[in-house]
């Protein structure tokens, strides 16, 4: 789960983590205001959306105004804020349709000496989560990390025992930290990895940290996101979850209980089971399709599940053909069978539906089938299924 | 021969008056499975369908005598069951709950590696010797024994796999589903080792997907010490950056775990691909057919 810049920094001030002064801003006037209460001569209006990018994103409506802008006066804020709030941003990171602004940060300014990077993963070959510092502040870590990799440092901590003090100093040296801000990274590294462990982190991304004049390191951005699976631990970080800035068709998808991920293609698939349902969208594609989504029905999927799994996929109008894809286990295949049946009969199909079947009772399955009435294609093993599907996309493209 | 298990692995599992605990009991046990016992706090001394139920793993094992434990417990408990097998002397684990938090995996991952117990999972579908011990929510049926290892992150395409070899009469020795999961107990190379030194496993066919470096590192291993056949599919060629594919484990981030790049590893390793998850049963028949 992601959260937005502001909420990660709300976070970090609870954690003694230091950032800037800021205050949030969901209209011109709040922004003004915003200005006015931070009192400074000038202040940052940072666009909020859950996407990297922005200092050098545009906006769709306005291609000259970027994603973060300087300010220098409350009238200032709220002109920038009225060109950012209710506009959509484009950034790398958003694709070409981009994000929606709902509200906006205003940051007080500070004297920058340095721009470094920190972030904090679970490095799966290690079975332990990392923390990595940079000298190349502000930069896109992954190019650093391919041009220049000796310019990234790692420690690997244990949750339980936390950053070392030790693990601190080598990262100093490295940095060229020394003085106020040696001692300024040994808090800010030490409660950040805490952070990350007592919030089920998945990333923690600081870039730019930025070391300020008097030796203070201060975060300046904040990107941080939740490991969904220890959601049930954490109900206070659950709250900041914002539907907005999610895949409305991937909302609805799970609070079916359905696992689904909307691309770009135009057949649609249905498997069970997420390697399957992976390895089912690139059958598609070794045969010269394009797959619309990726969608796990998981193991005991019912009739009404199946329902709204085709409801959601036929509600993407680039969808051309569909193709159901189960190996019945535990789950049977007359089971599967009948729920697709009364499936189609609810959802109102106008798109050709493949399905291929496999597992327990198939035969009895695709007899169902057969005997149903309904316009059904069945197919014998994957590369048959792939092929029809394919090949009828094509057809009722042309239709 | 087998890996894991045998005819001869005395099972428990733990979370076994659950739904899904209770319908897989029986499934294992109806398969041939020795199912001696079930571990539900505070309903020791009942029983399911005959199975005795305990309140703790160490009384069960004492009991029972069993050394392999099926977990079905919910995830916030999870680890707490790993713990209690580790500390009971179980010496196979098989951890089948999905959505266990990562950072709970960290130390129980680090407890079992220094431990003589082995842990396979979580979010795993378990592991199968055909016609011996099924432990797992696999369907038994389309198994065969045979001479294929098999060794996956996921369950439903190792289904796939099992009933391709099956249909093409090579059978299996034992297959392991490793969990979908960013840390698991068991990796590709500690299995691809033990089907090396198994004299009945003739080739070994691995499924891996997108997401971290197990597979890169499997293909390091076996171009160093695998002298049997091996061939490989890696799911998600189509799968996009950044977003989570079903697995908690199987994403693509910061241009790292491509499905390309794991295959150009498992290549040079000599491992034959299998380009169409249709063609799996056929990757590994061709690779045998190459010596």
């Amino acid at each position: 789960m992601k959260i937005h810049e502001f909420q990660a920094k709300q976070l970090f001030r609870q954690a003694d983590i230091a950032v800037l002064p800021s205050h949030v801003a969901r209209t011109p006037a709040e922004a003004a205001a915003a200005f006015e209460k931070l009192g400074g001569s000038l202040a940052v209006v940072k666009a909020q959306i859950h996407a990297g990018g922005r200092g050098k994103g545009t906006f769709i409506e306005n291609s000259a105004q970027r994603g973060v802008q300087l300010v220098r006066s409350a009238a200032e804020a709220a002109q920038v804020a009225e060109k950012m709030l209710g506009n959509t941003l484009v950034t790398i990171q958003t694709g070409p349709e981009g994000k929606k602004v709902n509200q906006i940060l205003v940051e007080a300014g500070c004297d920058i000496a340095r721009e470094l990077y920190l972030g904090i993963v679970l490095d799966r070959a290690a079975s332990l989560p990392v923390l990595m510092v940079s000298t190349e502040g502000g930069m896109e870590i992954e190019k650093v990390a391919e041009e220049t990799p000796e310019r990234i440092f790692k420690e690997h901590f244990e949750p339980d025992l936390g950053l070392q003090a030790f693990q601190v100093r080598k990262l100093c040296k490295k940095l060229g930290l020394t003085g106020d801000a040696a001692k300024s990274a040994h808090r800010f590294m030490t409660a950040m990895c805490q952070l990350f462990v007592a919030t089920d982190c998945a990333i923690v991304e600081i870039n730019p940290l930025v070391v300020t004049k008097a030796g203070q390191l201060i975060a300046l951005d904040a990107k941080v996101s939740f490991d969904d699976n220890a959601m049930f631990r954490h109900a206070d970080i659950k709250e900041f979850r914002d539907l907005d800035e999610e895949e409305p068709s991937e909302v609805r998808a799970g609070n079916a209980g359905l696992s689904y991920v909307k691309l770009d293609g135009n057949i649609a698939c249905l498997v069970n089971g997420a390697g399957l349902a992976m390895s089912t969208m690139d059958i598609i594609k070794h045969h010269g399709g394009q797959p619309a989504n990726f969608l796990d029905v998981g193991g005991g999927a019912n009739a009404e599940q199946v329902s709204e799994a085709f409801r959601i996929i036929l509600d993407d109008k680039n969808v051309q053909a569909v193709l159901v894809n189960i190996f019945g286990g535990i789950m049977k295949c007359t089971t599967i069978a009948k729920a697709l049946i009364e499936a189609y009969q609810n959802v109102g199909f106008n798109v050709p539906l493949v399905v291929r079947l496999e597992g327990t009772e198939v035969e009895e399955g695709k007899k169902l089938l057969r005997e149903s009435g309904v316009a059904i294609l069945t197919a014998d093993g994957l590369t048959d299924a792939a092929q029809k599907v394919v090949a009828a996309a094509a057809a009722h493209n042309k239709a | 021969m087998s890996i894991y298990v045998n005819k001869n692995t005395r099972v428990i599992c733990q979370g076994i008056t659950g739904k899904s605990g209770s319908f897989h009991t029986k499934g294992c046990k109806d398969y041939g499975t020795q199912m001696v016992g079930g571990v539900t706090p505070g309903k020791g001394g009942t029983d399911f369908e005959g199975t005795p139920i305990f309140d703790t793993v160490e009384e069960a094992v004492k009991q029972t005598g069993a050394n392999a434990t099926m977990i079905f417990v919910p995830p916030p408990f999870t680890a707490d069951a790993i713990l209690e097998a580790l500390d009971a002397g179980i010496q196979t684990i098989v951890a089948i709950t999905e959505g266990v938090p990562v950072l709970d995996m960290v130390p129980v991952y680090r407890k079992v590696r220094a431990s003589k117990s082995v842990l396979i999972g979580p979010n795993c579908p378990g592991v199968i010797t055909p016609g011996e011990c099924k432990i797992g929510i696999m369907p038994g049926y389309i198994h065969k024994r045979g001479k294929i290892g098999i060794v996956s992150r996921s369950g439903t395409l190792t289904y796939e796999a099992v009933w391709q070899t099956t249909q093409l009469g090579l059978g299996q020795t034992t297959c392991v589903g490793l969990g979908g999961d960013p840390i698991v107990g068991t990796s590709f190379i500690d299995v691809i080792g033990r089907f090396q030194n198994d004299p009945e496993t003739e080739g070994i066919l691995m499924m891996g997907e997108i997401g971290g470096s197990a597979e890169e590192e499997a293909a390091a291993f076996v171009k160093q010490h695998v002298t049997k056949p091996v061939a490989a599919f890696i799911a998600g060629r189509t799968a996009p950056p950044g977003k989570r594919m079903g697995h908690a484990g199987a994403i693509i981030s910061g241009g790292k775990g491509t499905a390309e790049d794991k295959i150009a590893a498992l290549r040079d390793a000599g491992i034959e691909i299998a380009e169409s998850p249709a063609d799996m049963g056929t990757a590994i028949q061709r690779a045998m057919k190459a010596r």
